[in-house]
């Protein structure tokens, strides 16, 4: 219909304000009141349907529904005034509402709604589905609760419209089309509709209007992954938590009436003093599990323990700073022997045919027996060795501060060939498929061959202390840039790489698709390996420059704040953590279902696991 | 010339003469599928490259084509190594919606023209200049790039879009809609690598309907993600190795929704060329009744 035309020569149509999948609104005037301007809404229902008994039903639904929205008064329902049908289509006569939807105030507003606002319309929209629920004999299922179907008037009332009398008849659309529902429950789809849905949509609501991100272009029913508050920060605790009930997935998980939410809306109100000043309780702090793990045993080293221990044969060894390396009984943490080099030890030892090796502070690389601690031979590097060597092929790899990585011939304890890198080596090399991966401090990777020769090179922007791990023919490490990287191991092509909020030495790991990681930033990360997207993330209280270490369904990882974290590693939650007096700067390492670790306090744990 | 062809069937028919020995023998002569399997298996291709065949139809039922295909390989090879190179898209625009074709045919030219601007310096500069953006940095770019133009040139409009950058082992998919990627390995396990945006595909997911509901459901067409739809579009972008003797099929829902994935894992595995496979696909779509556009590219890595 256009502007001017008259329908049974009462209304006289101005505009469309809405279209719908039936027919438009339009605002009309009213003739009856020939001496002022009384608008209406009139809202259109053309009926298509070809059979002839098919359109009287429509026609009968229209009307029984008419006649029901005629008997409710409430002040958040348009008043109906009259409904007509003329040849195919049918109409209705609503109270015009002077205002906007609420998804149009949601678009036109610059950055978010207030908290506030949203919380008052939201117990108003409670207020009138609990009127809705509430009426005999059947109570009344909005159904279709979303911010387009709520208007805003003049006076920052909300009111309901569009009561689904008008609702689309599926025609059977074919090919491809786009958007769903978005704001309907699970078991809408199945054709259930309590006030249940209504609970959900209505959370599904109150989540668009915080966050502005509109659900029909999200997936259907995933809320869940993306929290009000990692969208909005500014919105309180006690209202996520309300939505978050609202929004569950199994209808008999969310609040069991619409007044139950409204009453949570309005507790959540109070708390955050959004709602007058009404005496708050102490909101419960969930706090992890602590304390009750104790260590097996705990041996006192005389300075700090930084490198990671190594288990070999019912011995852990474990190089400290007071530049010893220590073999203790794994049973029971008894002293065994220590082997004294002249500087610290913060490499992880490495064990091959029965021989123990490990670079230190003094720019040697030592070979001691496992059993005796007696030296074999010892290799001279020009600076500090910190990277931890790697046996293979009958040779040891290994950076040191002098820019080199040296590979040493085990059977001559003689070097083979030394590899010139930009800049001092301390990531430790990762060696698989005749090729040797590592960083080094002026931010630039290689993958060096067999015979010392370079296969390719990758610059990050600062430098690469974290030592390589690679997965699938992929390699991953850390950089002080604060990215975390995913190279092709065969071209160092990059093939993703993710931003931490601080740089990195730490050594990813990795299990079943997932890489993990940690960063200066305090985070132990969980990273999808092939879609470089953030599965979970675990904040702890200081840096995290260990590795996080795999065992079974667990990641352990260490902090600057002293703890040692267990965490479950598809989700990143605390299964446990144990607090020593120092930072732990090194990694764990489990053998067993037995944590061994190293602290700057200097002590080295042994943890049941 | 005439040497070059004795060669050539000359040792063909040894070859048939030896089967004709072999009947003697006790145990079964091997099948030529399996011979080829032998084959293939123990040879190494030199250089690497990449093999490709494509199939299109606009169905039994509709009268225009909404779907786009775009099939880009290059080999480039000498003393500074080979690094096989492609791009393939499969673009589905949408029905129900003014322009799918154009929106479907801006996607892929926009995609390639993205991708291939960003390798230009690697692939052909004096000395080859190194990337410096990961290769899903510059899928994510090229999808927002192709929003943006689909969003300007053909508004209100909409397609899916499946991209495979295959760049030496690894292949990079960026992926928006209900078009598909298969990896088929080479011991015959098949396996979709790409998450359907749909919203029965979402319910089948969370366990809400059955597959069988789900192929059947009145709103098995509605997708809930598309490029040219919305404000923010997020598209998956994956990177995974490309299977050893294995095959990449990318297509759109007028194949994957009427041929099951066992009939497409048969036709793969038995057909002589990649070229036919996709022929093949595309007639048992419309046997099937052909309800929508057809599209298919099915890609090998020879290595």
């Amino acid at each position: 219909m256009t502007g001017g035309t008259t329908l049974v020569d009462r209304y006289t149509i101005q505009e469309v304000i809405g279209v719908g999948g039936m027919g438009s609104v339009y605002r009309a005037r009213d003739l009856h009141f020939p001496n002022v301007v009384k608008l209406v809404a009139v809202k259109e229902m053309i009926n298509q349907a070809p059979d002839p008994l098919i359109r009287a039903t429509i026609v009968q639904n229209f009307e029984r529904e008419a006649n029901i929205l005629a008997t409710l008064s409430h002040p958040s329902i348009p008043r109906i005034y009259d409904y007509f049908s003329e040849d195919n289509r049918s109409y209705l006569v609503l109270e015009f509402v002077n205002g906007r939807d609420l998804e149009q105030v949601i678009n036109d507003t610059p950055g978010f709604l207030s908290e506030e606002q949203v919380l008052a319309w939201a117990i108003q929209l409670c207020d009138v589905l609990s009127f809705l629920h509430a009426h005999k004999p059947d109570p009344i299922v909005f159904r279709d609760m979303k911010p387009s179907n709520v208007m805003v008037n003049q006076a920052n009332h909300i009111i309901l419209v569009d009561f689904g009398i008008a609702k689309p008849f599926q025609t059977g659309q074919k090919g491809t089309m786009i958007g769903t529902e978005g704001y309907s429950p699970p078991e809408q789809y199945r054709g259930e509709a309590t006030t249940l849905a209504d609970v959900y949509a209505l959370g599904a609501t109150i989540h668009h209007a915080l966050t502005r991100r509109d659900p029909r272009i999200e997936p259907p029913f995933s809320f869940s992954e993306r929290p009000v508050r990692k969208i909005n920060p500014a919105v309180s605790l006690e209202l996520e938590t309300v939505i978050n009930s609202a929004l569950q997935y199994n209808s008999k998980d969310r609040f069991p009436t619409i007044e139950a939410m409204r009453d949570a809306l309005i507790g959540a109100g109070r708390k955050t003093g959004l709602l007058g000043r009404v005496p708050t309780q102490v909101s419960q702090v969930l706090t992890a599990q602590t304390g009750t793990i104790k260590p097996i045993w705990a041996f006192q080293c005389e300075d700090e323990v930084r490198s990671t221990p190594l288990f070999f044969n019912g011995s852990i060894y474990v190089g400290c700073y007071d530049n010893n390396l220590y073999a203790l009984n794994a049973t029971n943490g008894e002293f065994q022997w220590k082997y004294a080099t002249d500087g610290g030890i913060v490499s992880k030892p490495a064990v091959f045919d029965g021989n123990i090796f490990f670079g230190s502070e003094d720019h040697r690389l030592h070979v001691v027996s496992a059993r005796s601690g007696k030296v074999l031979w010892t290799y001279f590097a020009d600076d500090h060795i910190r990277s931890s060597p790697r046996i293979s092929e009958n040779h040891a790899f290994f950076g040191s501060d002098d820019k080199y990585l040296h590979a040493v011939n085990l059977g001559t304890g003689r070097l083979s060939w030394r590899f010139a890198a930009a800049a001092e080596v301390r990531s430790s090399p990762f060696v698989v498929d005749e090729l040797v991966y590592f960083g080094c401090e002026s931010g630039d990777f290689y993958a060096v061959n067999f015979r010392g020769e370079m296969k390719w090179r990758f610059s990050a922007k600062r430098g690469i202390t974290s030592s390589p791990c690679v997965q699938d023919n992929v390699v991953y490490f850390t950089s002080m840039d604060s990215y975390l990287y995913a190279l092709d191991a065969k071209t160092g092509w990059s093939i993703w790489r993710f931003k931490m909020e601080k740089g990195s030495v730490v050594s990813p790991s990795f299990a079943e698709g997932i890489v993990f990681c940690g960063s200066a930033d305090g985070n132990i990360y969980g990273i999808d390996s092939r879609s470089a997207k953030e599965l979970w993330r675990f904040k702890t209280d200081h840096q995290v420059s260990g590795s996080p270490i795999v065992y079974k369904d667990s990641i352990y990882c260490g902090s600057v704040d002293g703890n040692l974290y267990c965490l479950e590693y598809r989700t990143g939650r605390l299964r446990w953590k144990y607090e020593t007096k120092g930072p732990i700067m090194g990694s764990a390492m489990v053998y067993d279902d037995i944590v061994y670790v190293g602290s700057a306090d200097h002590f080295v744990y042994a943890l049941l696991s | 010339m005439n040497n070059f062809f004795d060669k050539l069937f000359g040792k063909k028919k040894q070859q048939q003469q030896k089967t004709a020995v072999s009947e003697n023998v006790v145990t079964a002569p091997l099948s030529d599928a399996q011979l080829q399997a032998i084959k293939v298996s123990s040879n190494k291709f030199e250089p690497a490259q990449i093999v490709v065949g494509c199939g299109q139809s606009v169905g039994k039922q509709r009268e225009l084509n909404e779907d786009s295909l775009l099939a880009f390989t290059s080999s480039i090879s000498g003393n500074s190594g080979s690094t096989p190179f492609g791009l393939y898209i499969v673009a589905d625009g949408m029905g129900g919606h003014q322009y799918g074709e154009v929106a479907s045919n801006a996607a892929i030219r926009t995609i390639a023209d993205q991708v291939l601007r960003k390798f230009h310096p690697y692939l052909f500069n004096l000395p080859s200049t190194p990337l410096d953006e990961s290769l899903q940095e510059i899928m994510q770019g090229a999808i927002s790039e192709a929003q943006r133009v689909v969003l300007r040139e053909a508004p209100g409009s909409g397609t899916t879009v499946t991209a495979a950058l295959v760049v030496g082992q690894q292949v990079t998919i960026a992926h928006v809609g209900d078009s598909r990627g298969y990896m088929i390995y080479q011991d015959g396990r098949m396996e979709v690598v790409t998450r359907d945006h749909s919203l029965v595909r979402r319910l089948e997911e969370l366990g809400q309907i059955t597959a069988s509901e789900a192929a059947v459901h009145p709103q098995r067409n509605v997708l809930y993600r598309a490029l040219g739809q919305g404000e923010v579009l997020e598209s998956d972008v994956t990177t995974m190795p490309f299977p050893q003797n294995g095959y990449l099929l990318l297509c759109s829902d007028g194949l994957w929704g009427l041929v099951s994935d066992e009939e497409l894992r048969q036709i793969t595995l038995n057909a002589p060329t990649l070229h036919t496979a996709c022929q093949n696909m595309v007639t048992a779509a419309n046997t099937a009744g052909g309800p929508d556009n057809i599209t298919a590219i099915l890609i090998q890595v020879l290595s």
